[in-house]
């Protein structure tokens, strides 16, 4: 689960990790209140209008606007609030920005040079532990620093039994070439970062940039924060964050029906028991000359409730001009899978796109011939190279 | 023989009386399995499908003489019941659950390292050797016996692959279901490995998906150590960067862990991939006629 920058930020100063300061706005108006009240709180005398969006790159599409005084922090609002914003991360048609974050302006003046760096946290698969990544390069695109100047990119691996040790902060801290005060700030950062991550079941923190201001503090400008789905039955607080706007309406709805069901934009429509099996669906319909409307895991059981609401949603994508269920009948036989499917076509009424319907498994045979008399536009299979070829003839 | 189980093998189940404990419990015992009893704390001393139920692994074992435990053990309690397992001297750990959190999982996987055991999983269909033990959730009627070895992290995408295997006029000899978790106990490398060294597998099937690098590494091994055919398959090519499919492992991140890039490291390192699905069979039984 995803979170927003104003959300995570919040998260994160819980746990002594210090941000960006800043108060979240849903109108101009507000906005311009927020400020002032930011204003008194902090003394910023600009302010920064960022839009929140669970994508990363605001600051090219135009989410992301400095204001030097309240009118133009109400200017800058009323620009950004409403706008579909688009980033390299977003879908193409981008996101609406509902919310925009008034953040105080760190890159003041004073002693010494501001300086940004990259950090975050998240899990090293390959080893199976937590691992802390950071740059002296901040506030670009990691991966581009990944592919230019990999040496300036470390890596810093904590060992589960112990955690995240003070001689790991430390050499962090010396990497990123901090000294003086901001040695100590880095220090300090560094670990608080490291507790909150796993206080809250995180699978992601990105800070980008991480700011050393012209006096010395080090500042989370950004935060990138995502929660261990897997976890958050731990964290009802945190799973109270969802955001369901930023997440598409049909994924919601079959999630709520206890479907895994991703939106893709292809024309074939599938639904498929297991998570494998079911990319493997979408890899053969690609494969057949087509393109996959969805991700769909119907799960074990495939009955005819279960079938019938994955019909519903794939139906609900106009695009959707044929639909392939691949099941593997294991445990359940393919009959009763098939009737479950005759009933949920029945129950719907008329379906308007052709449906080709492969069983295997245990009663294949008998499954194919349920189909074949039911007397619908319904096509049958029984091996998958068969319906690769259904789908092929269906989608030219 | 064959690998990590077989018909001397020695079962507990971990959460057995419940509701998918006990299904599962009676398809293994039915497919031969010995299943001796099973943990459910609490209800020690109880009797479930005319076996013993014990309140801990440990009791469980003394008891029983159980080498291999499979667990239905609910997430919040998944990691520690493997730890428990671990902790009694159980060999070979089958965990089916998903949605353990991954915090969990990091400290379940080192402990379990730590005392040299096998982790199987978790979110996984569990570990079949055909014809002599079940221990998952498979159905044990695909799996025919025979020579050739699957390892695969997705669970109808195997009951797949052995079909098509059976129909192909070849067998299985045991299969492996890693899981598709970002954080499982055996890794890809390591199932393979395995069935390289088995004296009764011929060929090895391996399945994969987007996510990871587990088959990358796999298919570097077997560039190095590889005696015997391996056809492969990475499913997810279709799939959007930076989303879920399904398993919680099986995300995109960068250009390393696509289909993509997976399949053509494993070609490079000799693996015979295939792009459908629905050749792995075929592929394999050409293979061996060669």
């Amino acid at each position: 689960m995803n979170l927003h920058e104003y959300q995570g930020k919040a998260l994160l100063s819980g746990f002594g990790v210090r941000t960006q300061r800043g108060i979240v706005a849903h109108t101009p108006d507000e906005a311009v209140e927020v400020a002032k009240k930011l204003a008194e709180e902090t003394g910023t005398q600009w302010f920064v209008v960022k839009a929140q969006i669970h994508a990363g790159g605001r600051g090219k599409g135009g989410g992301v606007k400095l204001a030097k005084s309240l009118d133009e922090v109400r200017e800058k609002a009323s620009a950004i609030l409403g706008m579909q914003l688009i980033t390299p991360q977003t879908p193409p048609e981008g996101k609406k920005v509902h919310m925009i974050y008034i953040a105080e302006d760190v890159y003041y003046p004073g002693p010494s040079e501001t300086k940004e760096y990259y950090m975050s946290v998240l899990l090293d698969r390959q080893k199976g532990q937590n691992t802390v990544v950071y740059s002296t390069e901040g506030g670009m695109d990691i991966e581009e620093v990944a592919e230019h100047t990999p040496e300036r990119i470390f890596k810093e691996l904590v060992d589960p039994t112990v955690g995240l040790q003070p001689f790991q902060a430390r050499k962090i801290a010396t990497n990123l070439g901090c000294t003086g005060g901001a040695f100590k700030e880095m220090v300090a950062f560094v670990q608080s970062l490291y507790t909150a991550y796993v206080s809250i079941d995180a699978s992601l923190f990105e800070i980008n940039p991480v700011l050393k201001t012209s006096d010395d503090k080090i500042i989370a400008v950004d935060a990138k924060v995502s929660l261990d789905d897997n976890g958050l039955f731990r964290h009802p607080e945190l799973a109270a964050l969802r955001d369901l706007r930023e997440e598409d309406a049909t994924e919601v709805e079959a999630g709520e029906a206890g479907l895994n069901f991703v939106k893709l934009d292809g024309t074939v429509g599938c639904m498929v028991n297991g998570a494998g099996l079911a990319m493997a669906t979408m890899d053969i319909i690609k494969m057949a000359g087509g393109s996959p409307a969805n991700f769909l895991d119907v799960g074990g059981t495939a009955d005819a409730k279960r079938v019938e609401t994955a019909f519903r949603i794939i139906l609900q994508d106009p695009n959707v001009k044929a639909i392939l269920v691949n099941i593997f009948g294991g445990i359940v036989r393919c009959d009763r899978v098939a009737q479950g499917i005759v009933d949920a076509y029945r129950s719907i009424g008329e379906i308007p796109v052709p449906i080709i319907v492969r069983l295997q498994g245990t009663n294949a045979e008998e499954a194919k011939a349920l189909i074949d008399n039911s007397g619908l536009t319904v096509y049958s299979a029984i091996a998958l190279k068969e319906a690769a070829d259904l789908v092929q003839t269906l989608v030219k | 023989m064959s690998v990590l189980v077989n018909k001397s093998s020695k079962v507990i189940v971990q959460g057995f009386t419940g509701k998918e404990g006990t299904f599962h419990a009676e398809q293994m015992i039915a497919y031969g399995t010995q299943v001796m009893g099973g943990v459910t704390p609490g209800k020690g001393g109880q009797m479930h499908l005319e076996r013993p139920v014990f309140n801990t692994v440990s009791e469980a074992v003394s008891a029983t003489g159980a080498d291999v435990s499979i667990l239905f053990v609910p997430p919040a309690f998944a990691a520690d019941s493997i730890m428990e397992a671990a902790d009694a001297g159980i060999r070979v750990i089958v965990a089916i659950t998903e949605g353990i959190p991954v915090k969990d999982m990091i400290s379940a996987k080192k402990y379990v390292q730590a005392r040299g055991c096998t982790l199987i999983g978790p979110n996984c269909p569990g570990i079949i050797t055909a014809g002599e033990a079940k221990i998952g959730i498979m159905p044990g009627f695909v799996f025919k016996p025979g020579r050739i070895g699957i390892v695969s992290k997705s669970g109808t995408l195997t009951y797949e692959a052995a079909d098509q295997i059976v129909k192909a006029g070849l067998g299985v000899s045991t299969a492996i279901g890693i899981g598709g978790d970002p954080i499982i106990g055996t890794t890809t490398q390591e199932a393979v490995a395995l069935l390289m060294n088995d004296p009764e597998t011929d060929g090895i099937v391996m399945i994969g998906e987007i996510g990871g690098n587990l088959e990358a590494l796999a298919g570097e091994w077997i560039k190095a150590n590889g005696t015997k055919p391996v056809v492969g398959f990475i499913a997810g090519e279709t799939a959007p960067k930076g989303r879920t499919m399904g398993h919680a492992g099986a995300i995109v991140g960068g250009a390393d862990d696509t289909a993509q890039a997976k399949k053509a490291i494993l070609r490079a390192c000799g693996v015979s991939v295939v792009d459908s699905p629905a050749e792995i069979g075929q592929r394999m039984s050409e293979i061996l006629n060669k």
